[in-house]
């Protein structure tokens, strides 16, 4: 008898990523399609990709999906998740979208403490137009609009996310992972399962931040990228746990 | 049922849960205040009523757009600069043929201008407003029952053509009270196949507005330019008034063809013969009715709370065929029907 061990999840259709090699999307879509498999969720579950590399998210998964204009993916999510509370819904950012143009959106979704997961790509450039500075470049990052490394009075800091958004009091559970080892990757995978759970059992807003490597945009071999998230990127955005009121949300749940 | 007597902004949000409404998003800013706080505190008494005071107009559009998607009659609203900010939002629905009911309650403009009627935002309403090639369909409402029917009609029209609606309105409609009498609703027709809702046992959907391959974007466009064309033949809406033996037409919509309905009563009771052409629709103009009505009339004067907007589909409607003088009070400048009868007097004594 043969063992499966290894297999395209139900819920990821059967088309070749367009990212290129290297690039940390097609393993987040990858085991985002795992998590909805194993909670048997696809039926239920309603994606919105953003404006990006990840605008083809809606090639790839095989959930329903619409596509949200630049940084709104939050305010669409919210409204769909308010509009069918029983399905799992999930916004899907870069940094750009996320933590530039669609800051508002996301902050007020989190402290609204929408009952959504928000799946934050952070790889420190815009991807799809070309490598520009994004709002978490690193300092002294080069990109096309940064050539001379991002500087901290001309183009500020690097905005950190899961720092700001995990003080929010209408944040349930947010995490910071990696998608450079398989090991990070099977952290990674545990936290997107634990955030579609937080939401399933109606616990409220959920993000996971996830460092990523742009080998293109970085200019570096797809190695390079993984080494560069371990050796400079994770100092700036430490990897962990940044709240996770899960306990107290199904203790009072409970009282209820 | 009874007439009862309600602000305009009321009146809309009232007919808006009356007809369907269960999703309303918007933001603060004036003179529309009144309908974002009686959705806040109307919408949840309706079953399935939901209301979000967003964080900017920008994520209202994109919440209506959401729940739009989610198979929800949707509305939001907003007055000038807050409907600028929207017009991303427009577009990407039109793109998308998502339905949905957008209020506009204009004030003056440009930029932040001020909180006065006005009716600046012609142009940007009737002609899509945002980018790319699209329309919305523009009802101009011009009292209050009008506020009622055409906010009930416009969510039928919306789900009709899958496009979102606009209802274009000022500062005087909105804040202004009038008798009402809500009519009863017609039920909602509108596939479930078109709603996003989770793919089930069955196939995925995607709704994008993004389509790469230039080829399948030109078909795009052609499609939604065929659906604009049924919408320009069969949609077209109007009132005349007085206009049989007229021998000047006063053309005039919203606030403005009430001023001027006043102004022809004082100036028909003293023999002058003017009459009215009020388009109802803003998008579709009624070209065609206008066109046929310079056989008849030849001299027309477009009336306008702005520096001239409307005058040009009056004039690409009557192509030369007839004269047409303007008058214009742009900035929130409201006249009284006395001052607009000497104005069109004046124009009048010059072609009798």
């Amino acid at each position: 008898m043969v063992k499966t061990v290894f297999k395209r999840p139900r819920s990821l259709k059967e088309n070749v990523f367009h990212y290129c090699p290297g690039c940390g999307h097609s393993i987040a879509h990858r085991i985002i399609a795992e998590v909805i498999d194993e909670l048997d969720i696809r039926g239920i579950t309603i994606g919105v990709p953003p404006a990006g590399c990840a605008v083809l998210a809606y090639n790839y998964f095989d959930v329903d999906m619409i596509e949200a204009l630049h940084g709104r993916g939050p305010a669409m999510a919210s409204a769909i998740k308010r509009s069918l509370p029983d399905r799992v819904v999930f916004s899907y950012q870069g940094d750009g979208d996320l933590a530039a143009i669609g800051i508002a959106e996301s902050f007020h979704a989190a402290n609204r403490g929408e009952n959504i997961t928000i799946i934050f790509i952070n790889n420190a450039v815009y991807g799809m137009t070309g490598g520009q500075m994004a709002p978490t470049t690193m300092l002294e990052q080069k990109t096309t609009t940064s050539p001379a490394g991002r500087h901290r009075t001309l183009d500020g800091y690097p905005v950190k996310v899961s720092e700001i958004f995990s003080q929010l009091e209408g944040v349930t559970y947010l995490e910071r992972c990696m998608v450079n080892s398989p090991l990070n990757i099977n952290k990674t995978k545990k936290a997107i399962k634990k955030a579609f759970q937080c939401q399933l059992d109606g616990f409220g807003f959920s993000l996971i931040e996830i460092l990523s490597p742009c080998p293109t945009n970085w200019k570096m071999t797809a190695f390079n990228s993984c080494k560069w998230i371990d050796e400079v990127m994770s100092k700036t955005f430490p990897p962990g746990v940044y709240k996770d009121n899960i306990a107290a949300a199904k203790k009072s749940a409970e009282g209820r | 049922m009874n007439k009862v007597l309600m602000s305009g902004n009321h009146v809309i949000g009232e007919a808006a849960i009356r007809a369907g409404c269960r999703f309303y998003a918007g933001y603060p800013i004036t003179p529309q205040n009144e309908l974002t706080e009686y959705m806040a505190e109307h919408i949840r008494h309706a079953e399935g009523g939901i209301f979000i005071q967003s964080e900017s107009e920008v994520a209202a559009i994109n919440m209506i757009a959401g729940a739009s998607a989610a198979g929800l009659r949707v509305m939001t609203s907003s007055s000038s600069p807050g409907i600028s900010l929207k017009q991303e939002g427009i577009s990407s629905m039109a793109a998308c043929e998502l339905p949905g009911v957008i209020v506009n309650i204009m004030r003056g403009g440009p930029g932040l201008g001020n909180i006065r009627p006005s009716q600046g935002d012609y142009f940007q309403a009737t002609r899509g407003g945002g980018h790319g090639d699209y329309r919305t369909i523009v009802l101009a409402p011009a009292s209050g029952q009008e506020l009622s029917d055409l906010t009930m009609e416009g969510f039928d029209l919306a789900d009709k053509y899958r496009n979102p609606v606009m209802i274009l309105a000022d500062g005087m409609m909105g804040q202004m009270m009038e008798p009402v009498l809500f009519k009863k609703p017609k039920p909602r027709k509108y596939s479930e196949k078109f709603m996003l809702r989770g793919a089930g046992t069955g196939k995925s959907k995607f709704i994008h507005g993004l389509i790469l391959d230039p080829i399948d974007m030109e078909e795009h466009n052609w499609k939604l330019a065929r659906k604009y064309e049924v919408i320009t033949q069969k949609e077209p809406r109007f009132e005349e008034h007085k206009i049989e033996d007229a021998k000047m037409v006063i053309v005039a919509y919203g606030t403005a063809a009430r001023i001027a309905k006043g102004a022809i009563k004082r100036l028909r009771a003293q023999g002058v013969k003017v009459g009215l052409f009020r388009p109802v629709t803003l998008w579709p103009f009624p070209e065609l009715r206008l066109r046929s009505l310079s056989e008849i009339v030849k001299h027309y004067l477009v009336f306008e709370m702005s520096t001239g907007q409307m005058l040009e589909d009056v004039r690409l409607s009557l192509q030369g065929y007839a004269d047409i003088k303007f008058h214009g009070r742009p900035g929130g400048a409201v006249p009284t029907p006395a001052e607009l009868a000497n104005v069109i007097a004046k124009f009048y004594e010059k072609i009798d």
